[in-house]
């Protein structure tokens, strides 16, 4: 893929090498979002590569206190990232457990944590990625909707996102943005626990989406595919037509698939 | 107080669909999240306060037995007493022990949550005297006989209509036979039944927000102004306060006190701030001629140095539980003992054992919003992960769970075999969904599916696509 795009990075020096971890959820339920972000990074000048060796960050084991696994599959997931320039993932949730959460998982292994806060640093999110270190001020993308946008809490709170897919999604011809009402309050999926819960998340992806109604939006964006999954499943269960994706599906001019949730005849 | 943190999904499933308590937890928004947030908005140095509010209490615990000494010693100096019980079942002990010597009849009490750990209302009627909670919140649900559901405004799942209902039905006898609709005389009743019992009271019972080692002085904070009149008026005042209350200084005091009204209430400053310092001396007008101190234990010292130990820096604000969306969902009942929320699912664990409170750690989303606006930065979510190693570690995990869990861990570390297996399935799903593109019912989804659609893969997965397009032979 060619650039059309303007990136601060691609005019100095050789193209930074990414490492894309794709994250289970987008690799089974949603590769578009991967496709959308190859693209963007290929735009912003990367050489992007999927290394075979990944599967998982681990936090369903880390979150169910299985801390043993978590280790084994964040040992993978170092040696198979180490290498390159940055590992970037189109997730808050699954970057954080990387970022912030495999340092500590070796406080007691001196070689390993070295190794854990060595990815930590070279590790993004992928729409903070963009903005704050390749700089991109401008895209390829169009989207005839008003939009609005729920900030994920791992993202938001772990890794301080919440300009970055604002700034971005204002490049994005003919997007709306209306801002969401408590945006930043969980939408209940928060893992197993909206399934082992399920009235509790019931009611917080209610609200959630009670707020979405209220902004009069036709599209809710988010960055993380856990999130989204549940908000458009429960759309779908209250007969809403709000279409739900993932923000780089929009950002790489790649929303032109049915939505979350959606048939192929786009309901 | 007995816990009932076993029944928590029986009750919160109850809550959810409590018309009444759900019109209630409508305050803790408005009342408790949008003023925190315009008193926090108003002070540009709130988190460097917040910084150094943590920087003291986290020295005290780290010198802890020091402090606790020097404490012991002014309140001694000050003509008070000490006392030490290491379970509630000895703080109960200590406290009607008190009662008796004292020849009490009628004992008032501030709110305590201390108070509650040791069920010392329970204690004091078994053993023949009238506790008279003075608290307006503790005050209603002593008369509805329930426990408190959040630790600042512990009736706040109580609607006004409710209050009404309940203070026609115990104020009769004291001639208040109208019912009464509107706040400012639901509140005055309250007042003029309370006021006799301040003035017959033999002993009074508080609380401590705070313990200062400099002088012996106990601190409570209050927005009625029952908690001067419990400590002053009776014969006996007796000061109840896990180990934990302890600061070193009056400064400190001002320090925490900055923080703890902002966070919890939304206030700068609580209304009443009292300063307790030992029995009536020869030329005070009024106060008690004795002064006691009961320092509760009940696992805390257990706490101190472990993986828990932050928890100890809680000043018991209440922000964790008002900005918690499970907690403004179901409100305080379901978590089934004093403490509810996030700390409270940390704190239930601890002092009643994990065993039979095992919901409490995993019914939380980890969403760390309760670690934001915590004036003491306590990491709750990762306290919660790490009662979830206890419970995996001691087996106390569900059966399926372990074993949905290990399935997956064993695939996610064989990368081939997981993209073969994963694969073909989200092919199948993806088949299957067709052109609905998402699932109604699924088998072995149930939990996803009772409330929420389950949308259907797109095809196959990002990995064997992009091998195919890389022209990698793998499948």
């Amino acid at each position: 893929m060619t650039s059309e795009v303007n990136s601060s990075r691609s005019s100095e020096g050789p193209a930074p090498r990414v490492g894309l971890f794709v994250t289970c959820l987008v690799d089974l339920m949603r590769p578009n979002v991967g496709f959308a972000a190859v693209k963007l990074l290929e735009d912003a000048g990367c050489r992007v590569e999927v290394p075979e060796l990944q599967t998982c960050c681990g936090q369903p084991a880390y979150n169910s206190g299985d801390f043993g696994s978590t280790q084994g599959i964040a040992q993978q997931v170092i040696a198979a990232f180490e290498d390159y320039d940055y590992l970037v993932a189109p997730s808050g949730s699954c970057t954080g457990m990387i970022k912030e959460h495999y340092p500590a998982l070796f406080a007691t292994d001196a070689g390993w944590r070295n190794r854990a806060e060595q990815l930590a640093e070279r590790c993004y999110e992928l729409v903070s990625f963009l903005h704050d270190v390749l700089g991109v001020d401008a895209l390829d993308a169009d989207y005839g909707d008003s939009v609005t946008y729920h900030d994920s809490c791992s993202g938001l709170r772990e890794l301080g996102i919440q300009e970055q897919p604002r700034a971005l999604l204002a490049k994005v011809t003919g997007l709306e943005l209306r801002e969401l009402n408590d945006s930043n309050v969980c939408c209940g999926f928060g893992g197993t626990f909206c399934v082992k819960y399920p009235k509790i998340s019931e009611h917080l992806v209610s609200n959630k989406i009670a707020n979405v109604a209220d902004t009069g939006a036709g599209t809710l964006l988010g960055g993380d595919l856990g999130c989204l999954l549940n908000i458009a499943g429960r759309l779908k269960r209250e007969g809403g037509a709000t279409k739900v994706f993932h923000v780089a599906e929009v950002l790489a001019g790649m929303a032109v698939v049915p939505a979350i949730g959606d048939g192929e005849d786009g309901q | 107080m007995k816990s009932t943190a076993s029944e928590f999904k029986k009750s919160a499933r109850v809550a959810l669909v409590d018309p009444d308590l759900q019109r209630a937890m409508g305050f803790i928004r408005g009342g408790f999240v949008e003023k925190r947030r315009a008193v926090v908005d108003r002070l540009p140095e709130f988190d460097a306060l917040r910084q150094v509010a943590r920087g003291i209490k986290e020295h005290t615990l780290q010198n802890l037995d020091f402090y606790l000494e020097a404490y012991e010693k002014r309140v001694q100096a000050n003509g008070g007493h000490v006392h030490w019980a290491s379970t509630p079942e000895e703080a109960r002990d200590i406290i009607v022990g008190i009662c008796k010597r004292a020849g009490a009849k009628r004992v008032t009490k501030g709110k305590s949550m201390v108070g509650e750990e040791m069920a010392i209302n329970e204690a004091l009627e078994n053993a023949g005297f009238e506790p008279v909670e003075t608290d307006l919140g503790e005050y209603i649900i002593q008369l509805a006989e329930e426990p408190p559901s959040h630790i600042i405004a512990p009736a706040v799942h109580k609607t006004k209509d409710q209050i009404t209902e309940l203070f026609h039905e115990h104020h009769a006898r004291y001639g208040y036979t109208e019912r009464q609709t509107e706040v400012p005389a639901l509140v005055d009743e309250a007042r003029q039944v309370l006021r006799e019992k301040f003035l017959s009271a033999d002993v009074g019972i508080t609380g401590a927000n705070f313990l200062v080692a400099e002088t012996g002085s106990s601190v409570i904070v209050t927005n009625e102004g029952n908690g001067d009149l419990t400590n002053t008026l009776p014969r006996v005042h007796i000061v109840t306060a896990g180990l934990e209350k302890i600061v070193p200084t009056r400064d400190d005091v001002s320090t925490l006190l900055r923080v703890l009204a902002r966070s919890a209430t939304g206030q700068e400053m609580s209304v009443y701030t009292t300063f307790s310092t030992g029995p009536r001396r020869t030329d005070d007008l009024d106060g008690p001629f004795e002064y006691h101190v009961v320092l509760l234990d009940n696992g805390r010292s257990q706490m101190l140095g472990n993986e828990f130990h932050e928890m100890l820096r809680c000043i018991r604000c209440g922000a964790c539980m008002n900005h918690c969306p499970v907690y403004q969902s179901i409100g305080g009942h379901a978590y089934g003992w004093v403490y509810v929320g996030p700390m409270g699912s940390v704190l239930t664990p601890l002092m009643v054992g994990l065993d039979s409170s095992g919901d409490l750690p995993n019914a939380c989303t980890l969403n760390g919003r309760c670690q934001e606006v915590c004036p003491m930065g306590i990491g709750l979510p990762g306290m919660l992960r790490q009662l979830r190693r206890r419970q995996y570690q001691d087996r106390l995990t569900s059966r399926t769970s372990r074993a949905a869990l290990a399935a997956w861990s064993f695939l996610a570390r064989r990368p081939r075999l997981y993209r073969r297996i994963m694969g073909a399935a989200v092919a199948t799903l993806a088949w299957l969904g067709g052109r609905r593109g998402r699932f109604r019912h699924m088998l072995l989804a149930g939990g996803w599916t009772s409330v929420r659609d389950l949308p259907a893969p797109q095809g196959a997965s990002f990995q064997n696509q992009w091998r195919r397009r890389r022209g990698n032979s793998e499948p």
